[in-house]
């Protein structure tokens, strides 16, 4: 007697948790990055992120769920992990990190149902948690090693140029914002895994390479942020910044490449993604030029992750739909 | 101009995979098998009614006797592919899984009926009506030789209403693992030419065109050749991509237009023949021979000597197997068809039949299904659905039994290629509760159209 079961009988065999440790390698760079520029505490924060946040979702899946199919093994926890430890300061407490990630696991994603049901990316759930119930501790940044002694703060470049807007300064009168090639390269205040342009570029395009994730959603967020910003630019640049400034400063990039993707909090449809991807761009620099928040790319992705499930009604387009072509 | 002879871009334009090729057999010549000293052909090798029998037991029938008549519109003639006594007429399982009703004829030398040329030489003479060509093609109970088997007969009389323009030939063989087209035509390029334009004759077409994928280099440089002889067949080179050899997807690679929701490929002018079809239109015209043998390959991953025989309808695929040095220890599936959209068989004991166009023993470590996890929303369903459907969705409509949703979202568009399970990362169950949805909606529809 033989297996028998319906067609297809072979399987590409690229399962979910290649997808996850695919995405993993990615951050790699951004957290070599971190680690340069942070010290070691960069590293402590992120292991002990990823740490809670796997022991955690092993608890609410043996413990709440009584299932033994653990899908720990996926890999996704330590996504989750990695990605809040990239955005919180690299001098958090370490018990906040730990309340970050109950948040985070049990919260935004394992109370959906577990992987691939959350509505909301579990990280930036876990971030902006801590954002509100911590703000001092979370907006105290450490600058880095190589500008000043350890342990001094100082402010992010969105965090200079809102308090400068805010006090009726003009973009010239601001002083202390940084060169674009440090922000290029990370020498820049900041989250853990954010300040680097550059390690971040290298990872999605290591997601690009390997087919885990698809242009669409970054391009068209990094873009859209790019063309919003650039026209209140060309109209008063003495109100408004260089576009490349948003493009490389804050979340932006992280936001576009690692956060926005998430499979399960985007939408399924080429359509659907672009119109997500615009919507996150300009929402991201609505709030940052008209609103309270120096960035808002976290709440700008939780906001149009709201909206996937409406999203997801554009269909794809269909064989033989079209009596159009030649 | 050097470049596009090595490489085509040529191909359809919705999603579609690049599975492993498998093609461990592409370069075997076809070998004749031995005439077996048994076989069951069973009377339902075809789309539609089974034929109804016309031997009993204890008749001797000859290699060519009917021995199965067509019972309505949508059926087919069935030929004895031996010499021989009938020794029983019973129900045995095939290799759809289902009952059917078999002749089974204990072999006895190797007597053919007097009509049949068995000579082996190509008559290339056109002289028949197309009437006649299709008298012809029903008598030797030809079918759709892809997989199909739809009665080619009836494929070759569309309704008065719609008027063939383009004969599309599909000789694309996507599917992992299957050579026999490919090895056919290497053999056989004049016949299959000759056939392709009776075919024309009958359709009243003057074009044909002939679709290969590029992983076929052999056959396109060959079929080029050939194809001079006659008037306006064209040979197309498509880029490699699965499921090309899906009629609809096919038809939008050649022509670049695509066939209608729910409408067949007559209503945007073709038809579409699969080569091995051709192939028995020639040998059914010129050579007064029924469709008693089919090139079947038998391989498989542990099998030694991967093979592509000329078999005899009838004949026992572990008969075909033990000639490849046996079914290995380590087989965990045995596929008629394909690997994408074949049939796994209970056992190896059931007899090649009309639309059996290669037999695989596939190992664990290749056919086992990995357990199936939550969905991730990874959308690859999507972007490999070559319908352009949404495979998620309709799995989960089809496992709530939500027919309504399903029909609105087109699950009968569904051609069952199998490209979402495929690439599933998760391993979820999409075409098994898909295709259960398409079988329930094609039902309520039926019922509403009683109604």
């Amino acid at each position: 007697m033989y297996t028998v079961s319906a067609s297809p009988h072979i399987h590409s065999r690229q399962g979910v948790n290649r997808i996850m440790y695919d995405v993993i390698i990615a951050l790699m760079p951004a957290l070599v990055v971190s680690i340069i520029f942070f010290g070691l505490s960069a590293l402590f924060i992120t292991l002990l992120s990823v740490f809670s946040c796997v022991v955690i979702e092993f608890c609410i899946h043996k413990f709440l769920f009584k299932r033994t199919d653990f899908s720990v093994k996926d890999g996704s926890a330590v996504i989750t992990g990695m990605l809040l430890a990239f955005n919180v300061p690299s001098s958090v407490p370490w018990w906040m990190i730990i309340i970050g990630s109950v948040v985070a696991i049990g919260i935004a994603k394992m109370s959906f149902g577990g992987i691939g049901n959350n509505i909301f990316n579990p990280a930036l759930i876990g971030r902006v948690f801590l954002l509100i119930s911590f703000p001092v501790e979370m907006t105290q940044w450490p600058t880095n090693s190589f500008n000043a002694v350890d342990g001094i703060t100082g402010p992010t470049p969105l965090a200079l140029l809102k308090d400068g807007i805010m006090s009726g300064k003009n973009i010239l009168q601001i002083k202390g914002l940084p060169e674009y090639q440090d922000m290029f390269f990370g020498n820049i205040g900041g989250s853990l895994g954010e300040i680097s342009a550059l390690a971040i570029i290298i990872g999605g395009i290591y997601l690009l390479v390997r087919k885990v994730i698809t242009w669409h959603i970054p391009i068209i967020v990094l873009v859209s942020m790019f063309v919003f910003s650039g026209i209140f630019y060309l109209a008063n640049p003495y109100m408004y910044i260089n576009p490349l400034f948003h493009l490389l400063s804050g979340g932006a990039m992280l936001g576009a490449w690692f956060m926005a993707t998430d499979m399960a909090t985007s939408p399924m449809t080429i359509k659907g993604q672009i119109i997500f991807a615009i919507g996150i761009g300009v929402i991201t620099m609505v709030i940052r030029m008209f609103g309270a928040y120096p960035e808002g790319i976290s709440f700008a992705i939780l906001l149009m992750n709201a909206l996937v499930p409406l999203l997801n009604k554009i269909s794809p387009e269909r064989y033989g739909n079209n009596l159009k072509k030649k | 101009m050097k470049l596009r002879k090595k490489y085509s871009t040529q191909t359809f334009s919705k999603g579609g995979i690049h599975p492993l090729d498998y093609k461990l057999s592409n370069s075997k010549p076809i070998e004749v098998f031995r005439v077996p000293d048994y076989v069951q052909i069973s009377l339902s090798q075809h789309i539609g009614v089974a034929a109804s029998p016309t031997v009993k037991v204890g008749d001797y029938v000859k290699v060519g006797t009917c021995i199965g008549e067509s019972a309505g519109f949508i059926s087919a003639r069935v030929h004895s592919s031996v010499s021989g006594t009938v020794e029983k007429i019973e129900q045995i399982i095939d290799t759809s899984g289902l009952y059917r009703t078999a002749v089974c004829i204990k072999v006895t030398g190797d007597e053919w009926e007097s009509h049949i040329d068995t000579s082996t030489h190509v008559v290339t003479s056109l002289e028949y009506s197309a009437l006649h060509i299709l008298e012809k093609i029903t008598d030797a109970g030809v079918v759709g030789m892809g997989g199909a088997t739809f009665p080619l007969h009836v494929k070759l009389t569309p309704p008065d209403t719609a008027k063939p323009h383009v004969l599309i030939i599909n000789a694309v063989e996507c599917e992992p693992f299957l050579t026999s087209d490919q090895s056919l035509m290497l053999a056989k390029a004049e016949e299959i030419c000759v056939g392709i334009s009776l075919i024309q004759k009958v359709l009243d077409v003057d074009a044909a065109m002939v679709g290969i994928e590029m992983n076929k280099p052999d056959a396109i440089a060959l079929f080029k050749q050939v194809a001079q002889q006659f008037n306006s067949i064209a040979i197309v080179p498509l880029q490699v991509k699965y499921p090309q050899g899906g009629e609809k997807q096919l038809i939008e690679a050649l022509l670049q237009k695509e066939v209608p929701s729910g409408q067949l490929p007559i209503s945007v002018g073709a038809v579409v023949v699969n080569v091995a079809t051709a192939f028995s239109v020639y040998e059914a015209v010129q050579k007064n021979k029924p469709l008693i043998e089919r090139v079947v390959t038998v391989t498989g991953l542990e099998i030694p000597n991967p093979s592509n025989f000329m078999v005899r309808i009838g004949t026992s695929i572990h008969e075909l197997f033990d000639a490849v040095g046996g079914i290995p220890q380590n087989t965990e599936k045995i596929i008629s068809g394909g690997p994408m959209m074949g049939k796994a068989l209970i056992h190896a004991q059931m007899p090649v039949a009309k639309g059996t166009s290669g037999v695989i023993a596939v190992p664990y470590e290749l056919a086992h299904r990995n357990e199936s996890s939550n969905c991730i929303r990874c959308a690859r369903c999507i972007s490999v659905c070559p319908m352009g459907l949404q495979p998620y969705l309709l799995q989960v409509y089809a496992e709530q039994g939500l027919y309504d949703a399903l029909e609105s979202n087109y699950v009968l568009d569904c051609i069952e290629c199998g490209a979402c399970s495929y690439v599933c990362p998760a391993s979820r169950p999409l075409l098994d509760y898909i295709r259960l949805g398409k079988n329930k909606v094609s039902h309520v529809i039926r019922k509403r159209k009683q109604k």
